[in-house]
């Protein structure tokens, strides 16, 4: 941990808390096409983070270096230093698997396994063998679906199918799932995006509760809802973070021209 | 994409006009453009039923007969001195009895008149040799019918079925009409009937004739011209003449006319007996007695059949005919599911011959590609579809895969000779081998239907898996493989039902040999349906028609039982998401 050099940290940040996540010059190259340039950015503990910006400008591939997503496109290069607690994720002995249990991830699209309710969300825990028996998968299901908020509509259907939920319901059911193996990042790419007003205000309503026990990092295309969930923003362009900071002063007042004009609407 | 960037509100006013003739000229177009794709679709689909039902309902007609057999149902008596001498009653000396004689015995009291050896041989060819065995069988299972008279089915010749089946020749009956007056007796007989009552007989075989001598002249038409060849003039001449002899014949309505072995023939049916008539005229005819009737001189109730197809050309002589008409006026024959097609192995007699040997060999040769076929191809197509690295080299292997889908199946027969007959020195015409070159060919259809089956499984599915830390093995097994599994047995089913239809390359291997016995083992000679059919489709025996129809059947049936479970397996292990 002490070997990272601090960010630059402007006065109004001072008493930000520890970084959970450190990144310095993280690069990712999908073969010829240069995504992502020097990013350096900290991601700090307990609470909402979002990036926005423009489609394809690498806030998505950032994300997906958090938990090592990437490894699974051969043509994907990353490289740079990013640090969990202080630990290089990308360090050459660390399976990504353990890495996943630790960083758990929400999908654009809510992707349920075609297996019951109780399965999607017993299936994290019994994989890492997080339980003993019957009863503590019972229990482990049941807290995560609580914390969730997902228990109370779904308690006498355990059975069904995840994908006769409704979307929203179904998005809900997949954090669920991602809590249920006790992580200690939350990532989520863009988790309202295919869902309704209302079911994307309860996932919004989620996130807040969420955020007093993980780390959540949360890539939107609506500002309003980085606004609303989040408390420190980073803006990506074109594969460059072109800053970050507490929300409300990226939002009120940006440093930068192109914050600026992303956020008034002139391009995006 | 923003909420602070809405879109513009549409302002344009000058769109599509509803009823402008260009929009209506242009609706019109398209409309006429759906209707024609439709009725094209149509068309395509009718052809292909129509072609369907033509296959189905030729081959049913066919082969439906196969499913059947005729019996006569004789008293046999079951005599002691010849089917056990020594009264031992032991099975050994049992199965050496001759039971034969027992059969002999049986048609000789129906038709005692049959005396000398080629009458007595043709009655008792009437009577297929499977009856024998049946009746030995009969002995061996129940000792006690020892000197005993029992009535027992027994099997008829092919020959005999045919006739009874009314396929070695069309008969007509005609009630005849007026009394009919019997003089003289056994090969001189005179036949008179009152009231013109051979005219329409004596009619129809100057149509015979006429037919006859159209065919000659069809046949001189085809001749060169004259004077280019003597053999031809010679040729020519012989043709007139038989024409113009038949036009003679045929010119006077009321002439007699003399029957012979190449025209129908004309059976007179009195009571119990039947007579074959020699000679014809309109109220006289003149006949020799096949089976003797009843002695009367004045005869009312008589009937006139017509054997369509002339004696030389049937397989059954009018003596055979006349003994099966009497012995189904008797009541004696029956027709009964054949249930020796599915339980005897082939054979060189049509009536006994089954298609057993063939399903067996076919289900243990079915086995072993099952066995090879499923655990290597779809380990290579979860292999190359989730593990391999993209290089060149799966390039290839793909590119291959794909090329040998298309092998002829020959190839493969011809690979399996050279390898495992001739390298490996495998049994011949063993379903282990057949099992193997199947196998080969199913291989590269269940590796890419497996493929197939694994690339439809949405990436958000493995995703998930691997986003909750599954690593990339569990994630395929726990989740793609399960979703993938009905496609994978679609297509393996498919390609079985393919392996199932597959005659080729087992004709290399040596599974095409007339083998009698039914496999009890991957190792022993077999032979499979498809092959089965293909040699009796080969056979010139008439009977061998309606086997191979009713093998086609079978077959049919099993691929249709295959198909089948395809679907319900599809049914069952689908999820949707």
């Amino acid at each position: 941990m002490n070997d990272i050099a601090p960010l630059a940290v402007p006065p109004e940040q001072a008493d930000a808390p520890r970084p959970k996540i450190t990144a310095r010059n993280i690069n990712v190259h999908y073969g010829e096409k240069h995504a992502l340039k020097d990013v350096s950015v900290d991601v700090p503990e307990k609470g909402v983070m979002a990036f926005i910006g423009p489609s394809g400008c690498g806030k998505s591939t950032f994300l997906r270096c958090i938990n090592r997503m990437n490894d699974t496109i051969p043509i994907c290069r990353v490289t740079g230093d990013l640090r969990m607690d202080g630990r290089d994720i990308y360090e050459p002995g660390l399976d990504p698997v353990l890495l996943r249990a630790r960083v758990g991830m929400v999908f654009q699209k809510p992707n349920p396994f075609p297996k019951s309710i109780y399965e999607n969300v017993a299936y994290g825990p019994r994989l890492h063998g997080l339980a003993g028996d019957k009863t503590e998968i019972d229990e482990i299901v049941v807290s995560a679906l609580k914390k969730a908020s997902l228990f109370e509509e779904v308690k006498d259907r355990l059975k069904d199918s995840g994908t006769s939920l409704s979307g929203g319901q179904q998005q809900r059911l997949c954090i669920a799932r991602a809590i249920a193996v006790r992580p200690q990042v939350i990532l989520m790419d863009e988790p309202c995006s295919a869902l309704d007003p209302i079911a994307t205000a309860k996932i919004e309503e989620l996130i807040d509760e969420l955020r007093t026990n993980f780390t959540i990092v949360i890539v939107t295309h609506s500002m309003q809802q980085a606004a609303r969930v989040s408390q420190r923003t980073a803006f990506f362009h074109l594969g460059k973070l072109i800053e970050d900071g507490v929300t409300d002063q990226i939002f009120m007042n940006p440093r930068h021209e192109l914050t600026r004009n992303y956020i008034t609407g002139r391009f995006g | 994409m923003t909420d602070t960037a809405l879109a513009p509100p549409m302002t344009r006013s000058a769109g599509v006009d509803f009823d402008s003739t260009e929009a209506r000229e242009l609706l019109k177009r398209r409309y006429r453009a759906e209707a024609r794709f439709k009725a094209l679709g149509l068309l395509a689909v009718l052809v292909t039923a129509a072609f369907l039902a033509f296959l189905l309902v030729d081959i049913l007609r066919k082969g439906i007969p196969s499913f059947f057999e005729h019996r006569a149902t004789l008293t046999v008596n079951f005599d002691a001195a010849l089917i056990d001498p020594k009264g031992t009653r032991d099975p050994a000396d049992l199965r050496e009895g001759d039971y034969q004689a027992l059969v002999r015995a049986a048609l000789q009291s129906q038709f005692p008149e049959a005396q000398d050896r080629r009458t007595r041989r043709a009655l008792d060819g009437m009577i297929s040799s499977g009856a024998v065995d049946d009746l030995r069988q009969a002995v061996l299972a129940n000792p006690g019918l020892i000197g005993q008279s029992r009535v027992m089915p027994l099997l008829f010749s092919s020959d005999a079925d045919l006739f009874l089946r009314q396929r070695d020749t069309l008969i007509t009956r005609r009630t005849g009409s007026g009394p009919l007056r019997v003089e003289g007796e056994s090969n001189a007989v005179t036949l008179r009937g009152g009231g013109a009552a051979f005219r329409a007989a004596l009619a129809e075989s100057k149509t015979f004739l006429a037919e006859r001598r159209r065919a000659l002249l069809a046949e001189l038409a085809t001749l060169p011209a004259a004077g280019s060849n003597a053999g031809v003039d010679t040729k020519r001449t012989e043709l007139e003449q038989a024409a113009a002899s038949i036009q003679a014949r045929i010119a006077d309505a009321n002439a007699p006319e003399t029957l012979t072995d190449r025209e129908p023939s004309l059976l007179v049916a009195i009571g119990d007996g039947i007579l074959k008539i020699t000679e014809i005229g309109a109220n006289e005819a003149k006949a020799t007695t096949l089976i003797a009737p009843k002695p009367g001189s004045i005869i009312t109730e008589w009937s006139l059949l017509t054997l369509r197809v002339p004696e030389t050309n049937r397989r059954v002589n009018d003596n055979v005919s006349a003994w099966l008409e009497i012995l189904a006026q008797r009541g004696l024959t029956e027709r009964a599911f054949n249930a020796r097609f599915f339980q005897n192995g082939d054979s060189r007699e049509p009536e006994l011959a089954g298609i057993r040997g063939a399903l067996i060999g076919s289900a243990l040769t079915l086995m072993v590609t099952l066995l090879l076929c499923v655990p290597i191809g779809v380990a290579a197509a979860i292999y190359l579809e989730e593990f391999a690295p993209k290089n060149r080299f799966t390039d290839l292997l793909e590119v291959n895969i794909n090329n040998l889908a298309a092998v002829p199946s020959i190839v493969f027969g011809l690979l399996g000779l050279a390898v495992f007959l001739n390298a490996f020195d495998l049994p011949r015409s063993a379903p282990l081998v057949g099992g193997l070159v199947l196998a080969l060919l199913v291989l590269p259809t269940i590796i890419i239907a497996s493929r197939a089956a694994l690339k439809a499984v949405p990436p958000s599915i493995k995703e998930a898996a691997l986003g909750v830390g599954a690593s990339h093995q569990q994630a395929v097994f726990h989740h793609v493989l399960p979703l993938a599994m009905p496609g994978i047995m679609t297509g393996t089913i498919i390609g079985m039902a393919h392996a199932l239809g597959e005659t080729a390359p087992l004709l290399m291997i040596g599974m095409v040999a007339f083998i009698v016995d039914i496999p009890g083992a991957i190792t022993e000679a077999a032979t499979v349906l498809p092959v089965q059919i293909f040699l009796w489709s080969d056979l010139p025996e008439l009977a061998f028609q309606s086997r191979t129809a009713g093998a086609i059947i079978v077959l049919l049936g099993f691929l249709l039982v295959m198909n089948a479970a395809a679907v319900i397996l599809r049914r069952m292990f689908e999820r949707r998401w």
